[in-house]
């Protein structure tokens, strides 16, 4: 029978035998009524089950999306995460606060001085340090360090994920070089444990200086020529416009923040909102989509990149003089020389590295804006040398739930084009 | 520019005897409510004209093992993005009678939250469609994050937890 119809259709390519052999294909469905499911999307055969299992090469970490699809078209997804859970909040319950850095370093780990700088951050708001300007600019570069480092690896895995892989293989280049600031500044590349309760732990060495001098010279060539790559590429627009658009009801509904909730129209940005460590010294634009769709999330984060070299510029250009911690001897270790000679010095540095600071009682929620939203540390402290209950708010697990209603009806290569656009970053997810 | 002290006489006259122990550390309102005016009293303040406090920022628990008859503290995190306002709400449960009410009609976000809040502590959603684990493995009998349970193998003979300052 199918030798038939391609024999026919090879040999008379006219319109009505045409007509002919695709009313014979038809008659193999017209038998089957149409089936609504409760949403209303229509489909004529049964569903297919596809499991975009727990390694597959296009997640950005371990999930899984078992997909039911009406051929090419998605009708329902089921997420199961966990894959990675470490049990972070069980283990903060044990440890001193200066040991959680480490923590935080792997839940968002493509931007991980955000992570540290915001749990210092929480910690010296429970107990009261103020931390000097310097310490603060100098933690303001970093984390705009680390934004442009998620933004460049969201951006340029997107682009891997649409087939293009030169976009990618341009841009990681400058990855590598904040890696090299991120190792004058504390000697780790990813999972950099920067900064100490109480200020940094080092102040910026000339090589830093120059070497983030040069990272501003250098990295607005390779992001425009990122941008000509893509921002108007015909090939790009048409796997990402219109994809995966959410609503800015539904995304402030499923509590999104970060990018994907200014790509759908809400400029709500936590440094704009709740300004900390200096954010309100420096001037720069909040980039807001309008659709929500994975066009706009990668535009917004492209705009997010420049406003972030506008601030390590601001930053760099205005770094005040003065120290780099806090006078606060109970929290951050006293300088070497001092322990050698000075006995209070001596004291206070063993009791902080054997953990005997006890904290203040209180409870304190705390939120910088990291790669992907509004990452929430919310630590109750009873008043022992580590935390009683410390929670993350962290807002990758918060918007994946939206997933399955992003990607109904649409086809698989679109869904992993939204779960890229999305910037689902696995340590987040499951903490 | 609300005021903790507007919030919290606003929501004071509308829900009184349910609301209480009012406080701001570190200038975060935060006060207690009852478990039954819970669902009421988050759509007042969502659909309230001035509050608009429209924004889930989270949802957690907290287990009192000491305190008798509030061993479990379901905390709700809000946050009004018009008036840059945010607030918690606590709602204290006892060990008998783990249940609270589901907000997923009111945040499609709460799905995940509550979820994980099960997961971790064994907090029962009343009308959650689909209350099971999220990030641990269906078939963990216990719920890992209250306090009887150790963090570490109680058993391991090289690891003596009193030479290392714990």
């Amino acid at each position: 029978m199918t030798e038939r119809i391609a024999f026919t259709q090879s040999l008379f390519r006219s319109f009505t035998l045409y007509y002919m052999v695709s009313e014979e294909l038809d008659i193999a469905n017209k038998n089957v009524p149409a089936k609504k499911d409760d949403t209303g999307v229509q489909y004529v055969n049964e569903l297919t089950t596809l499991n975009l299992g727990p390694t597959h090469p296009a997640t950005h970490g371990i999930f899984q999306n078992i997909l039911q699809m009406d051929g090419e078209k998605i009708v329902s997804s089921e997420q199961t995460i966990g894959y990675i859970h470490r049990a972070f909040e069980k283990i903060a319950e044990r440890r001193p606060f200066y040991q959680i850095t480490t923590l935080t370093d792997r839940m968002n780990y493509c931007s991980s001085p955000i992570n540290n700088m915001g749990w210092h951050m929480t910690v010296e708001k429970l107990l009261g340090v103020e931390i000097p300007k310097r310490a603060q600019y100098i933690r303001v570069i970093m984390m705009e360090l680390a934004r442009v480092a998620d933004h460049i690896i969201c951006n340029g895995i997107l682009g891997v994920d649409t087939g293009a892989f030169t976009g990618f293989l341009y841009i990681y280049q400058e990855r590598e070089f904040i890696y090299e600031i991120y190792e004058e500044m504390c000697g780790a590349r990813l999972t950099t444990n920067m900064g100490r309760i109480g200020g940094m732990e080092r102040d910026l060495s000339p090589t830093a200086i120059r070497k983030i001098k040069e990272f501003l010279a250098r990295f607005p060539k390779i992001l425009r020529e990122f941008e000509n790559l893509f921002n108007r590429n015909r090939i790009f627009m048409d796997r990402v416009v219109n994809v995966g658009g959410i609503s800015a009801e539904r995304a402030l509904s499923y509590g999104f923040t970060g990018p994907n909730l200014r790509a759908a129209g809400v400029d709500y940005d936590v440094r704009v909102m709740n300004p900390y460590s200096s954010y309100q010294d420096f001037e720069f634009d909040i980039p807001v989509g309008q659709s929500g769709d994975t066009y706009d999330r990668f535009m917004v984060r492209n705009e997010e990149m420049w406003q972030s070299m506008r601030i390590i510029q601001q930053a760099l250009d205005n770094l005040p003089e003065g120290p780099h911690y806090a006078d606060a001897p109970q929290y951050y270790l006293p300088p070497k020389q001092e322990v050698y000679k000075n006995m209070e010095a001596l004291i206070y540095h063993f009791k902080i590295v054997m953990g005997e600071i006890d904290a203040p009682v209180g409870e304190v929620y705390h939120a910088v804006e990291g790669g992907n939203g509004e990452l929430g540390f919310y630590l109750i402290s009873d008043g022992g040398r580590t935390p009683y209950r410390l929670h993350f708010r962290r807002p990758c697990f918060i918007y994946y739930q939206a997933y399955p209603e992003m990607c109904k009806g649409l086809t698989l290569s679109d869904a992993i084009v939204i779960m890229s656009s999305m910037n689902v970053i696995a340590g987040e997810l499951d903490a | 520019m609300l005021t903790n002290e507007e919030v919290a006489q606003t929501i004071i006259q509308q829900f009184g005897q349910s609301v209480s122990d009012f406080d701001d550390p570190y200038d975060l309102l935060t006060f207690t409510a009852d478990r039954d005016q819970l669902f009421a009293l988050i759509s007042f303040l969502k659909e309230h004209k001035t509050l608009q406090i429209g924004f889930l920022t989270d949802i957690t628990a907290i287990h009192y093992p000491d305190t008798k008859g509030m061993e479990f503290c379901v905390v709700y995190h809000l946050h009004s993005l018009v008036n840059n306002f945010r607030l918690r709400i606590k709602v204290y449960l006892s060990d008998e009678d783990v249940h609270v009410p589901t907000i997923i009609p009111l945040f499609a976000g709460a799905n995940w939250m509550e979820r994980e809040t099960f997961d971790l502590f064994g907090v029962i959603f009343d009308g959650h469609p689909d209350l099971r684990r999220i990030l641990n493995m269906e078939e963990m009998d216990y719920h890992p994050m209250l306090k009887q349970y150790p963090l570490e193998d109680e058993t391991r003979e090289d690891k003596i937890d009193a030479l290392f300052g714990r």
